[in-house]
């Protein structure tokens, strides 16, 4: 159990740092970018190379982050830039054919098969948190690394200059323009941000999970699910419901197949109960748009 | 006497943003067939008066009463069904409809429901017939076929009045019909408010002073979202307080 | 389909008109061409032009974006699927409490997709139109990545591997085995839908609907309490969306959970764009034409969405209006 918890918190924190990604572009930009996930691959596959061909973890860490937001940059300067002030419906579009291209190219470059992304030698085994629990050292690492990320983001936004002008573009944007800040910078930061968050989160996420194409649209869903929960353009509440949803997710895979044991043959709980759990969170979201339509922090008010 | 009753009964409206007390503690009353002007600098708390009536805000103390019911928990949409009908004050249209299509859609909202999926509504008299009366009451009956995107400001306005009045509505808030309107407009307008006089309880949001003493039977004062005094425009031109507060920083019609 | 377009231009009807006369009479033209095989792939045109122009109902009128219409047609095609399924193998659909089994039946199965997709439809809107923008677009996705996942956790219906149909639906006189009944049976359903949507646009209903598209505020201050017509076209467009799929069952004679992917969703979606969103015949020459062209590039290349995605990219930044408004020269909305 405290297992599990530590899991869905681990969970929860990749979720974060994807949903503070998409939830700061949407608030700022007023752009939904269905391609975040596309940086979270990108961020698998450069840091797994990277790491495999160069020996240092770090390495992979600082390609992964760098190719990501590299990415990001040139998508923004190119052609996403012109979509801030279209319609949703056409940033969508836009993205989802870029989701199509990564995809493929991808599969171009690294084959369709999954990658193997190893453990790094001095994160590997694990360790005694108390007497009876060993956990992972990766998990664990991926845990405080990331929640590390989470606070150094806070601070960025609550406490920097340039966060100050992260959250006077979401408000005054002409004010904003009008002091002589920068506004292209500013976006073009605010989404190399994203993606290197999102490139860290997926690079972290390699030796867990399986580093392939459509690894991005997964966890994407899952991140949506989140921004809805917590309130879309809400850093507040991006983290509140990746952590809502990593534990929620993680608890139902865990203890389903036991509670549906006492009901059914073995074989056939465990089938079902792999399926339900992966209803969990989508239940999760459903009752909390049916009891607060606009998430639980809301942006105005 | 259902004449002596108020049209519409306003106790103790307040709404705050933050630490701003946009509407604090309004009283007001709407007699049948009055017209209600209300007046006062801008920041007094108007816009918030005419959300917090119409329904699209809410109020954090106070009551509404509308013909006798409490309508302070009821929607935007509910309240229109009761017979309030609002206009906007920036011109808010379906601007790829055309005029006539923008009033049609009136009528069919106090008919009794929309689930009609075949009949085109271009051929249903009981819609086309009364948006074309309303139009032509406002003299833009020329332009029922044209988009509202390709009408004048000024037309534009007219739309808006015209469209609050084919929702018949009992009570009927004007927020600042006469903006942006150029002279012979605003001569129309007036006219139009004059003949719905006795008919229609009318509350007006207006700026144009001389609109407003032209029109209104009473007139309330807001100041820093409080009123500070409501009566005869004779009553509110000689009341020191008023003066003192607003009408001494604005050119009035004396 | 005339009285769908009185006041038309003569160039709407014309293209109409001809696009009308080449669909009757394909079925001929490829048996004399000595092209059978291309009748089945015509189907799966009308079948995804179908959902496409039922996703247009609720997009190009409504403005609703609904990124979770694989769901539906998904949900339509397994529907199909599960009949037919338990037709052939004999077994039981529903043991308790009381036994049913499957059919081959086309006038209980396909009314019967349509019906599932239209209470699962009516589920996901009532959740989801409680909110609106952005975070429909989301819902809708989320919620279709929900039914994915329903569909996977059944093992007897094939999981991830779908389920091979060796059946296709009939009725007396009209068996859809024979591919060209299947075709006339799908065109008979695009075109009276076609007729339908575009009487609706033109109607109260659909008033109320293209109103809210364009001054939400405005349609409220009115009076009208949009969600329920919101609610009710949502529904109407995954029941079509739905018997869509059933149709595109009968002609792969396979469903998979691929049909539910956010793919297929964001393919219905580009077609209805490609097309011309808000004329409904836009959104079928845009199925149309999407998959010819994913027919071409597969042709040419293993890598065609290399060059299928930066195209769509290249459609969304630098064109508007659609194939449809370049051809018949009608604007979006025009009801």
């Amino acid at each position: 159990m405290v297992e599990q918890t530590l899991n869905g918190c681990q969970l929860g924190v990749m979720l974060f740092l994807m949903a503070a990604g998409l939830t700061l572009v949407f608030g700022i930009m007023d752009f939904i970018n269905l391609a975040h996930g596309t940086f979270y691959m990108i961020g698998a596959f450069v840091g797994a190379t990277s790491f495999v061909h160069s020996g240092s973890f770090a390495v992979g860490l600082v390609a992964a982050v760098a190719g990501a937001a590299l990415a990001a940059v040139v998508l923004e300067r190119t052609a996403l830039k012109r979509l801030y002030s279209d319609s949703h419906l056409n940033q969508v579009l836009a993205t989802y054919a870029l989701i199509l291209t990564f995809n493929e190219a991808v599969k171009v470059i690294w084959g369709p098969q999954p990658i193997f992304a190893p453990t790094p030698a001095f994160l590997s085994g694990s360790v005694t948190l108390v007497p009876g629990l060993d956990y992972p050292i990766y998990r664990l690492a991926v845990l405080i690394l990331g929640s590390v990320l989470a606070l150094a983001l806070w601070f960025l936004i609550g406490r920097t200059r340039f966060g100050m002008q992260v959250r006077a573009g979401a408000t005054h944007r002409e004010t904003v323009q009008a002091l002589g800040v920068n506004i292209g910078a500013v976006n073009a930061g605010v989404f190399a941000l994203g993606a290197g968050l999102a490139g860290f989160a997926g690079f972290m996420a390699g030796p867990i999970l399986a580093v392939q194409v459509g690894m991005g649209e997964q966890i994407l869903i899952m991140t949506f699910v989140v921004v809805v929960i917590g309130g879309l353009g809400s850093v507040r509440g991006a983290f509140f419901g990746a952590l809502l949803v990593g534990l929620a997710d993680t608890w139902s895979r865990a203890m389903l197949p036991g509670l549906l044991r006492l009901l059914m043959p073995p074989s056939s709980a465990d089938a079902i109960a792999a399926g339900v759990a992966s209803l969990a969170v989508y239940l999760l979201m459903a009752i909390v748009l049916a009891v607060r339509p606009q998430g639980l922090f809301p942006r105005h008010g | 006497m259902a004449e002596t009753e108020p049209l519409i009964d306003v106790r103790g409206l307040s709404r705050s943003f933050g630490a701003l007390r946009a509407n604090d503690g309004i009283d007001l009353t709407v007699l049948p067939g009055e017209i209600h002007a209300v007046i006062g600098p801008n920041g007094a708390g108007k816009t918030t008066m005419i959300g917090l009536l119409a329904g699209e805000v809410a109020p954090d103390a106070g009551a509404i009463r509308f013909r006798g019911q409490d309508i302070t928990g009821l929607t935007v949409q509910e309240r229109a069904l009761r017979g309030l009908a609002r206009s906007f004050q920036i011109t808010s249209l379906c601007r790829g409809f055309t005029a006539l299509e923008n009033v049609m859609l009136a009528v069919q909202a106090r008919s009794d429901h929309s689930f009609r999926f075949l009949r085109r509504v271009h051929r249903d008299r009981a819609l086309v017939d009364p948006a074309r009366d309303a139009l032509d009451a406002m003299g833009l009956l020329a332009r029922a076929d044209t988009c509202a995107s390709y009408l004048s400001h000024g037309e534009q306005r007219q739309l808006e009045l015209a469209i609050a009045l084919a929702m018949q509505p009992a009570l009927l808030l004007l927020d600042e019909p006469a903006a942006g309107m150029s002279p012979d407009e605003t001569r129309r307008l007036v006219a139009i408010i004059n003949g719905l006089r006795r008919r229609t309880g009318v509350l007006l949001v207006e700026h144009d002073m001389d609109t407003v003493f032209a029109l209104a039977d009473r007139i309330t004062v807001l100041v820093y979202g409080k009123v500070i005094a409501t009566g005869t425009p004779d009553a509110i031109r000689a009341d020191p307080a008023v003066r003192d507060a607003y009408l001494g920083h604005a050119t009035v019609a004396a | 389909m005339a009285d769908a377009l009185s006041g038309a231009s003569g160039r709407l009807r014309l293209s109409v008109g001809a696009g009308g006369a080449i669909l009757l009479a394909l079925p001929w033209i490829l048996v004399a061409l000595d092209e059978p095989f291309f009748i089945g792939v015509c189907v799966r045109f009308l079948a995804y032009g179908l959902a496409a122009a039922a996703l247009d109902l609720i997009l190009g009128y409504g403005g609703l974006v609904s990124f979770g219409q694989a769901a539906f047609f998904g949900i339509g095609a397994y529907t199909a699927g599960v009949m037919i399924h338990h037709a052939t193998d004999g077994s039981v659909l529903l043991a308790w409490p009381i036994a049913i089994g499957g059919s081959t039946h086309a006038l209980l199965v396909l009314p019967l997709a349509a019906l599932v997709a239209a209470a699962l439809a009516a589920g996901i809107g009532v959740i989801s139109l409680r909110t609106g923008g952005v975070y429909f677009i989301m819902i809708t996705l989320a919620f279709a990545q929900m039914v994915y996942f329903i569909v996977l956790s059944f093992p007897q219906y094939g999981g991830t591997d779908g389920l091979m149909l060796m059946a296709r639906n009939a009725a007396p006189g009209l068996d859809l085995a024979d591919e060209t009944t299947l075709y006339y049976v799908s065109l008979v359903a695009l075109a009276a839908f076609l007729w339908f949507g575009r009487r609706l646009a033109r109607s109260r209903f659909g008033m109320v609907l293209r109103g809210a598209r364009e001054n939400e505020r405005r349609m409220r201050a009115l009076g009208f309490a949009i969600v329920r017509y919101r609610l009710a076209a949502f529904v109407i467009s995954g029941a079509v969306t739905g018997l869509a799929g059933a149709l595109l069952a009968n002609q792969s004679g396979f469903v998979s959970p691929d049909l539910l992917s956010w793919q297929r969703s964001g393919e219905i979606m580009v077609m209805v764009v490609l097309g011309g969103m808000g004329t409904l015949f836009g959104p079928v020459l845009g199925a149309v034409a999407l998959l010819l062209l994913e027919e071409v590039l597969q042709g040419w290349t293993e890598h065609w969405m290399l060059i299928l995605g930066p195209l769509l990219l290249g459609v969304v930044l630098f064109t508007r209006g659609g194939l449809w408004g370049a051809l018949s020269g009608e604007r979006a909305g025009d009801g």
